[in-house]
């Protein structure tokens, strides 16, 4: 243990710790804005400058030693901070008014706390882009803080973003200078969520969604994923216990879409898809295991890192491309008579979807499923344009038939739920009796191991899976099983930690990692949902019943499934 | 005509004469990877501030130059702009009235040949080149990449074994690199920017004259591999070579073709520079780790070499440059005259020569002819005479090899070619005949010297040391099938020998005769690329910690040196030189280390170099 002085209050730390770790411990706030816990300690920004000992020094890096003397708060200190902030937005684009991340922007919120005063200097320039990508960079907002850099080489093992230049022009660029879309980007959008600024962004589909609403002529159906009914209100300002689902789908009636569905009803269909894949896969001799492929992220990165293990991806297309199809065709009918052509919107908590929806391969007779991907953070914005009061909201019901769902469908939005509901289901069409939920449970699955694991005997018949997320953890399952080190018969992947509820476009708070608290939102619907078993779904029934005939059949493959090998990437 | 006065430039010349010091060791201190465009756009800045402004190529093209180099580095120019910066910086060479003007663009003109590469990457990739990237300056210079100020900091913190283990790391030569390195490490130390580059190596000798570097544990071998690997030469690289391969669990078999081990450190550096015990210190912990096995005498012809890369699963040939480079003199046939391997080779083995009373003629300028020149007179010579042929700065030797030479009564003759050795009518040497030189122009970045108009000259000499440099003895291993290239063997980036799958070669036979260090990072590098090859990827815990940095010292310092012992005393006897750095002063050398891992870019680049 080390004993020190932090202004003036003695604390004794365990040694090794960084004077933030010991001022923390203190109760002592000190503001950071480049430093990210265990992944960023290079000290650049200086805004966590104390005092010690005479000198100032960068507490997110500097140990802690026997009898130290730290003063946090010293007009020299605040001096030193301020500065280094003024000197921050000089070398920044601070446009704020037309920045998307104005209201959660830590250099503006350090800007503000500091007094900064405008700055006598020209604001650089907007750097070229190919806005097309759905990740957009701007470097004139950049301010080379490398959270980017650490968060995709340490986390996602993607190591898309690098340093280069020297001096003034040190930047960062993606890997080796090579164009964005050609730099082995998973589009997971961890780096966008983690940059402190407006730097990295999504790209803002909704422009498109909008001229679909001005449209007289579309037919608009929205549809949202499973994480989303989490975390939709942060951005809105709306306490997690009052942002339910039934307020989401008034929020979205209030924007004005015609039809209004829930994603989860096509998890519980992608469950009857890949459940019953999943069945005819164990009784084959194909190579084990056999993947999930409901994140886009995930394929991306098996397609652009780990090539050979795509053709063991499941063929069940993503659930937001399943409602799609599902809506494109079993609507038709309806749109043609009004006169309409149908325009369907995704509000997803991904980036990779912007990417997914606009594959060609996907497409069918009807078109493509998905006509557009928002992110949370887009559908907050446009529920802000709309000046919706969303905390005063009654509740309502999804629109039938394409949005009645159960709780093995909301749960897809966390890591292990996809593997969860999967088991409820597969042990139900092996065995034709429901499993008890605990036999299934997944909950413990956590970003924080490489991977978690479960053995079941289903009928006399041993099965054993796994569940990853994070690109980091998955590229270590993946090194482990091409090792021949484990043997796992599924595994289920999502490329952000911590599933869907961490994605890459849900609402961003500054050095806090929500999803689990997401994820305990997701499972407490479940556990109150009076149906918790996709093949318990009427409305799937129904659209066996009526359209699909039954799992894998012809109409199941042209709608639902895909190869992902045949997708441009 | 008004008064005069005096000296009115004076006073003002002077500060920046003053300034110009800290300006030269921001130059001297360039971090490694620095981008060199970067550099380049410096150096013109410098030459725009001493344009006068009279002349328009000057005046106008320099700062154009300087703006085209600005959108360089800001990657926002094309190939147009590389052409622009050619034609203005040609103009500036050929027409400006003063080397002011016509040197900075002849500079300009040859940074574009010698940085092609990193403006091409500027321009078509929109990056930096790729090893421009500020790293370690120490760690990065060092051959072999020893944690520099992790060791320094554990010396600090009173743990001398640890800072040994941690110099194991990539290096297990710590006592003789403590003694005998060259220290590339300290060339661009950053601390030059506050006072001088630290004594790196003398932190080192502090360490290993703390605690013999046979006291410090080595790690525990990895679990056998069953793997044999043949090291052909027990120097400094093959001997690195076996302690990481043996670490890595692999079964070594080392052939050495003397009687003891060392190579080059035992038969060609002296005993007053690298004292045999302290070899044996390194040697003894080296095979300490367990499972090497060592054949003396053991020579290796072609067919030897066939069998061993036979039966073994890998060879790594380091047989070092053991043939002494000959001069075609007329009369070097005479009794006395002998080529300096010849001679150190001898002390080697123990059999020193008596020189007691003889007049001793060396040739040459390196660092072995001083080698040669203060053991002549430790053997007794009455004279020694050194006969170089440039002057004494062009000497490679280092500087204070020359001035320890020098203080031990060595008469260096600069500007002496050596024409014929003189024999007398029994065939022994009586006198080495030079053809004085003059220094003239530059060829190849060094002045070349050149025939004086003066008569030759006669330097008395029983015994003529030749010491031009050595020769690998290659004949046998290109019988085997080793590809040579003139004298050295051809390998590729990973030191696999042409031709063979499991035949490394690397140290000096490979890259021709330089440093201990350099032999020792080829031997690493053989390690880890035989254990890749075998179908491994073996990471050695070696069971040290870098400790936390302290703040930096901002202090200017003096540089601690190593002294030697007396002059008058040392030079009779073939005892170490060297006197101990005390603690203090290791204390204080210490303290001025930046911690570069930590401050600075290192906080970014500089971790992870725990595994290589």
């Amino acid at each position: 243990m080390v004993n020190l002085t932090i202004d003036g209050k003695e604390i004794q730390v365990n040694e090794g710790m960084t004077l933030l770790g010991a001022a923390g411990k203190a109760g002592v706030d000190i503001p950071t804005l480049c430093w990210m816990k265990g992944l960023n300690d290079i000290a650049s920004c200086r805004v966590c400058l104390v005092e010690c000992d005479g000198e100032l020094v960068a507490s997110c890096n500097t140990p802690v030693r026997e009898g130290m003397v730290v003063n946090t708060a010293t007009p020299r200190v605040v001096a030193a901070r301020r500065a280094n902030v003024q000197t921050l937005m000089e070398g920044h684009r601070y446009e704020c008014g037309t920045c998307v991340r104005q209201e959660t922007c830590a250099l503006r919120t350090l800007a503000s706390e500091f007094n900064v005063s405008d700055s006598q200097f020209y604001l650089p320039e907007k750097a070229p882009w190919d806005e097309s990508f759905p990740l957009i960079r701007d470097a004139s907002k950049c301010i080379k803080c490398m959270r980017c850099v650490a968060e995709c080489s340490k986390v996602q093992y993607c190591s898309v973003w690098e340093h280069s230049g020297s001096g003034p022009n040190m930047n960062v660029f993606a890997k080796d200078g090579l164009p964005i879309d050609a730099a082995g980007c998973a589009l997971c959008g961890q780096c966008i969520t983690h940059c402190p600024t407006g730097a990295l962004t999504a790209r803002d589909d909704t422009g498109k969604v909008m001229e679909a609403l001005l449209d007289p002529e579309v037919m608009t159906v929205v549809q949202v994923a499973p994480a989303v009914r989490a975390a939709w209100g942060e951005g809105v300002g709306v306490a997690r216990e009052d942002a339910t689902p039934g307020r989401m789908a008034s929020a979205l009636r209030a924007l004005g879409f015609d039809k209004v569905f829930d994603t989860d009803f096509a998890a519980d269909l992608t469950i009857m898809e890949e459940g019953s894949e999943f069945v005819e896969f164990l009784g084959s001799d194909k190579p084990r295991p056999m993947f999930t492929s409901c994140c886009p992220g995930w394929v991306r990165f098996a397609k652009l890192h780990y090539p050979q293990f795509v053709a063991q991806l499941s063929s069940a297309k993503s659930p937001h491309q399943m409602e799609g199809a599902v809506v494109k065709n079993t609507l038709a009918a309806e749109a043609d008579e009004a006169g309409k052509r149908i325009f369907v919107v995704s509000i997803m908590p991904c980036v990779a979807k912007k990417y997914e929806c606009d594959v060609p391969q996907l497409a069918t007779e009807k078109g493509s499923d998905v006509d557009a991907v928002l992110t949370v953070r887009e559908f907050d914005r446009m529920l802000k344009m709309f000046r919706v009061d969303c905390g005063a909201l009654e509740e309502t019901d999804w629109d039938s038939p394409l949005g009645l769902s159960t709780g093995a469908g909301t749960i897809f939005g966390r890591t292990g739920g996809v593997m969860e509901a999967a088991l409820r289901s597969a042990v139900f069409l092996i065995t034709g009796e429901n499993p008890d939920f605990s036999a299934c449970d997944t909950t413990d699955s956590t970003p924080e191991k490489p991977w978690v694991s479960k053995h079941l005997e289903v009928a006399g018949t041993p099965v054993d899976i796994a569940v990853a997320s994070g690109l980091g953890n998955t590229a270590k399952l993946l090194d482990a099983l091409e090792a021949g080190e484990v043997h796992f018969d599924f595994v289920e992947i999502m490329a952000c930690p911590g599933g869907c509820v961490g994605g890459g476009g849900q609402p961003i708070e500054f050095n806090k990692e929500l999803a689990v608290e997401r994820a305990a939102n997701l499972n407490a619907l479940d556990e109150a949902d009076t149906l918790r078993y996709s093949h318990e779904n009427p409305d799937v029934q129904k659209l066996y019943e009526d359209w699909v005939g039954k799992p894998l059949s012809h109409t199941s493959h042209e709608w639902l499934h895909t190869d992902q090998q045949t997708w441009d990437i | 005509m008004g008064y005069l006065p005096v000296g009115s430039y004076v006073e003002a010349n002077k500060r920046i004469g003053e300034f110009l010091e800290p300006y030269l060791r921001r130059v001297e201190s360039m971090p490694p990877g620095t981008c060199p465009i970067a550099v380049q756009q410096s150096l013109l800045q410098t030459c725009a501030a001493q344009t006068c402004g009279k002349c328009t190529p000057c005046r106008e093209g320099i700062p154009r130059i300087l703006a085209d180099i600005e959108a360089l580095l800001a990657f926002e120019a094309d190939q147009s702009v590389i052409d622009d910066i050619r034609k203005r910086a040609t103009l500036l060479r050929d027409t400006a009235d003063c080397a002011i003007g016509y040197d900075a663009g002849a500079l300009v003109l040859q940074g574009l040949e010698a940085f092609k590469d990193e403006y091409a990457s500027h321009v078509e990739r929109g990056v930096c080149a790729e090893e421009t990237e500020q790293t370690v300056p120490c760690v990065t210079l060092c051959p072999a990449h020893v944690n520099v100020p992790a060791y320094i900091s554990l010396v600090q913190e009173g743990d001398c074994a640890g800072a040994i283990k941690m110099i194991r790391k990539d290096n297990p030569f710590p006592t003789a690199c403590a003694l005998v390195c060259e220290h590339p490490c300290e060339e661009r130390c950053r601390r030059t920017l506050v006072d001088a580059p630290l004594n790196i190596r003398g932190i080192k000798k502090f360490a290993v004259d703390t605690i013999a570097a046979d006291k410090v544990e080595t790690p525990a071998r990895l679990e056998s591999t069953g793997k044999k690997v043949a090291v052909i030469g027990g120097g400094p690289s093959g001997m690195t070579c076996a302690y990481f391969s043996a670490l890595m669990g692999h079964d070594v078999t080392v052939f050495e073709g003397r009687k003891k081990l060392g190579g080059m450190m035992r038969y060609g550096i002296p005993a007053y520079r690298f004292p045999r015990e302290r070899l044996d210190e390194d040697l003894n912990a080296i095979l300490g780790v367990g499972g090497i096995q060592v054949e003396y005498e053991h020579q290796v012809d072609a067919a030897e070499m066939a069998r061993i890369a036979k039966e073994f699963d890998a060879v790594y040939v380091a047989i070092g440059a053991q043939g002494g480079k000959t001069l075609k003199l007329e009369g070097s046939d005479a009794n006395g005259v002998m080529s300096a391997v010849e001679l150190l080779g001898k002390i080697g083995d123990g059999d020193y020569p008596d020189f007691t009373g003889k007049k001793v003629a060396v040739i040459g300028g390196g660092n072995v002819a001083m080698d040669c020149a203060r053991t002549s007179v430790r053997a007794g010579a009455e004279e020694v005479t050194v006969a170089y042929r440039r002057r004494l700065e062009d000497m490679t030797a280092l500087d204070a090899e020359i001035e320890s030479a020098i203080a031990e009564g060595i008469e260096m003759m600069c500007l002496q070619a050596p024409v014929r050795i003189e024999k007398d009518a029994q065939g022994n040497a009586s006198a080495l005949i030079c053809q004085p030189q003059y220094i003239s122009a530059v060829k190849r970045g060094r002045p070349a010297p050149a025939n004086a108009d003066k008569p030759e000259i006669r330097i008395d000499a029983d015994i003529v040391l030749i010491a031009v440099g050595q020769d690998i003895v290659s004949a046998p291993f290109e019988e085997f099938g080793m590809e040579a290239d003139r004298t050295y063997f051809v390998a590729d980036e990973y030191l696999a020998a042409k031709g063979f799958d499991n035949v490394y070669v690397g140290g000096d036979c490979q890259w021709g005769p330089k440093t201990v260090i350099m032999a020792i990072a080829a031997g690493k590098t053989a390690a880890r690329n035989i254990d890749t090859m075998l179908g491994f990827d073996h990471q050695i815990d070696f069971g040290i910690e870098v400790p936390p940095a302290r703040f930096n010292d901002r202090t200017a310092y003096g540089r601690v040196q190593v002294a030697e012992r007396p002059a008058r005393e040392r030079k009779n006897d073939f005892d170490y030189v060297e006197c101990p750095v005390s603690a203090e002063e290791a204390a204080q050398e210490c303290g001025r280390c930046l911690r570069c891992d930590v401050f600075g870019i290192g906080a970014l680049t500089g971790r992870g170099l725990e595994q290589w």
